[in-house]
């Protein structure tokens, strides 16, 4: 597996409260597992505070996992001292919902694009400027814009130059968190094309972490998707948009809306928000907003099994009516 | 019964390059009860027509020709002072970020309460009761007690139910939606989108829908207008639009919709960038992304309507009749 995340969990330290504000503990993550195989995308799907960006960043060591495992192609590095980690960053990148903002203003793109080649000394002397030029072609820019400062691109273009960035390291995986949820529809398509092209090309794995359920069955073909800091069901993407069984899956899939008139929309949704994490629910951490729950749903936290050829973590899968929601 | 007619509306930007048409030729209307969704990419000139219609354009811009009309009176020469009598109580408005709409140090009841006070002239007690109904008609669960909350206590859906409150707390035979769920999540942008309607069925309110996003204006709009570069490229009802497209732009950008419900092998793209402001060309302003562009398409075409009384009207050369013929005449 090139990537294998076991029972991870993220704690975070907030403060709340006034006069005196108390330090409570927000798992933002609470005993995720899942696997990326070469050349696949991953789709991480949830509202937000479910802790799918939590995720990505605990993958990569942006935030210092409290428990659990973290495995790139079979090395542990939850652990890993960092001087040692840093050899392994080419393997695993990441690209950002808004790319201005992981680009310094004073830096020219072909500057920035090998400074991340030299750190990690995947070229020297003009090799670099060779690799920059080639790196800004496959993105569909002109090896000219190398000279050039972020500030003089579109939103779309800048995305173009997240991506090279990490395409100069090579990397086997890209971690992409709400990659085009900034840009405008007819760029969105450019994009989601150009990473479409670099998954089967290149043979780049992608986790996708987004919250829009289109664009998710469009790029990846596997899903979990995240309630409260938990994978609630995960399997091959068209199963679960097509036939969810959790009744959150049922929930999110019959709100998203679907660029068609003639479709009947689902009937009303029910009123509800998901809770704070800070307190989540006792037991299936979505039965206060499930028309399903039983007393055992109140108690037990349900775990992630197999049903139906994907993983469901509901008491009920097999049983759940087919209306509702 | 009409409750907002633009008439042939331009807005013009003063810019240091010199002046350009945010908006032109503009004209469609908005009957009683019906939602009309205005829908574009950023740069399209939907903020800039909602600014328009409330009267609050910024201080380089200016409506320089057609009417806004209001039931039937037009009001875009009217002074500040009485398109403050306007906005909130002809014309409610909600916007894409509640928190900017409402006052951190004020509770939600209060400012509710304000514009009943301002428009309608209740007195305090009378405004109290009012508000309560209004955040019961929202859904704001135990409403009478949330009063005196504050804004920061409320999460972002119950924030723009307060203010979606605020908007219809006088009546208004217009909302002006914009963005209105772009900030939220999944779950509640359709809890939010399904109340509008309700509201507007009871109120009978006209509703003008502005947003990015096609697949709400499926589920939710009765009519469409599409915008591109400041031009109204295409005209239609959601039906007639989605099965039948006729500016290339509308054809490319119902095309490049990825589906939830639907496998799709690759989403059509649409080349190139919305053009800026200060570089918008003087004739199509979809010329440079157009695999239809001729010469003619140097000139603004004229809006065409497509069959007798479809009230589907489109703005593009390869639909006027002879329209080749016309860059010789």
């Amino acid at each position: 597996m090139l990537l294998s995340v076991d029972a991870l969990k993220v704690v975070y330290q907030v403060k709340r409260g006034w006069p005196l504000p108390k330090t409570h503990l927000l798992k933002a993550v609470d005993g995720v597992s899942f696997e990326i195989a070469a050349g696949e995308a991953l789709g991480i799907v949830g509202e937000s505070g479910c802790g799918k960006s939590t995720v990505a960043r605990a993958i990569l060591r942006l935030v210092e996992p409290e428990a659990g495992r973290v495995a790139y192609a079979g090395t542990d590095v939850s652990h890993l001292p960092l001087r040692e980690l840093r050899r392994l960053r080419p393997m695993v990148q990441m690209i950002f919902q808004d790319p201005a903002a992981s680009l310094s203003p004073r830096m020219r793109i072909g500057d920035a694009l090998a400074e991340a080649i030299r750190v990690h000394g995947i070229a020297e002397g003009s090799a670099i400027d060779d690799l920059v030029a080639s790196t800004l072609t496959e993105v569909g820019l002109s090896p000219d814009v190398a000279g050039r400062y972020p500030h003089e691109f579109s939103g779309g273009q800048k995305q173009r130059i997240g991506i090279a960035r990490a395409l100069v390291l090579s990397p086997k995986l890209i971690i992409a968190d709400e990659p085009v949820s900034a840009l405008d529809m007819s760029v969105q398509a450019q994009i989601l094309n150009l990473m479409a092209r670099l998954k089967s090309e290149r043979g780049i794995a992608f986790a996708f972490i987004s919250h829009d359920l289109g664009v998710v069955r469009h790029f990846c073909e596997r899903t979990a998707v995240m309630y409260l800091g938990q994978i609630i069901e995960s399997g091959a993407t068209r199963e679960i948009f097509d036939a969810p069984l959790h009744p959150y899956t049922r929930l999110l899939r019959s709100v998203s809306p679907v660029p068609d008139p003639e479709r009947d929309s689902a009937p009303t949704v029910p009123e509800g928000e998901p809770p704070s994490p800070l307190d989540p629910p006792g037991g299936c951490r979505f039965n206060p907003r499930c028309p399903f729950a039983t007393d055992l749903c109140r108690t037990v936290i349900p775990e992630l099994r197999p049903v139906n050829a994907r993983n469901v973590a509901c008491h009920h899968a097999e049983s759940l009516p087919s209306e509702g929601f | 019964m009409t409750v907002l007619t633009i008439e042939n509306l331009r807005t013009t930007l003063r810019l240091d390059s010199g002046d350009c048409d945010a908006l032109r030729e503009v004209s469609f209307s908005v009957d009683e009860g019906e939602t009309l969704a205005i829908v574009g990419e950023s740069g399209c000139g939907k903020s800039m027509l909602a600014m328009s219609i409330m009267g609050l354009l910024p201080s380089i811009a200016t409506i320089s020709e057609g009417h806004v009309v209001l039931g039937s009176r037009a009001i875009e020469a009217e002074p500040e002072a009485a398109m403050e009598k306007v906005r909130g109580a002809e014309i409610g408005m909600v916007f894409q970020e509640p928190m900017t709409a409402l006052n951190p140090v004020f509770t939600v009841g209060s400012q509710i309460a304000e514009p009943l006070r301002d428009h309608l002239g209740l007195s305090r007690a009378e405004a109290r009761k009012t508000a309560i109904d209004l955040m019961e008609r929202v859904r704001i669960p135990s409403a009478a007690s949330r009063y005196d909350s504050y804004p920061h206590e409320f999460s972002g859906g119950m924030r723009q139910r307060v203010v979606i409150a605020l908007a219809i707390a006088c009546r208004p035979k217009l909302l002006i939606a914009d963005e209105p769920t772009t900030a939220l999540d999944v779950t509640v942008q359709r809890q939010i989108l399904d109340l509008l309607d309700t509201l507007q069925d009871q109120e009978k309110m006209g509703m003008l829908l502005i947003t990015h996003n096609l697949a709400i204006v499926a589920g939710h709009a009765d009519r469409v207008v599409v915008m591109y570069g400041g031009d109204v490229v295409e005209q239609a009802t959601v039906r007639d639009l989605f099965r039948s497209p006729a500016h290339p732009y509308a054809r490319a950008l119902l095309a490049s919709l990825p589906r939830v419900d639907r496998d799709l092998s690759e989403l059509a793209s649409i080349p190139g960038r919305v053009p800026p402001l200060a570089k918008l060309p003087d004739g199509c302003r979809f010329i440079d992304r157009c695999p239809h562009a001729m010469d003619v398409c140097g000139k603004m075409p004229p809006a065409v309507e497509l069959g007798q009384g479809t009230r589907h009207t489109v703005r593009c050369w390869l639909h006027v009749e002879g329209g080749s013929d016309a860059a010789v005449g």
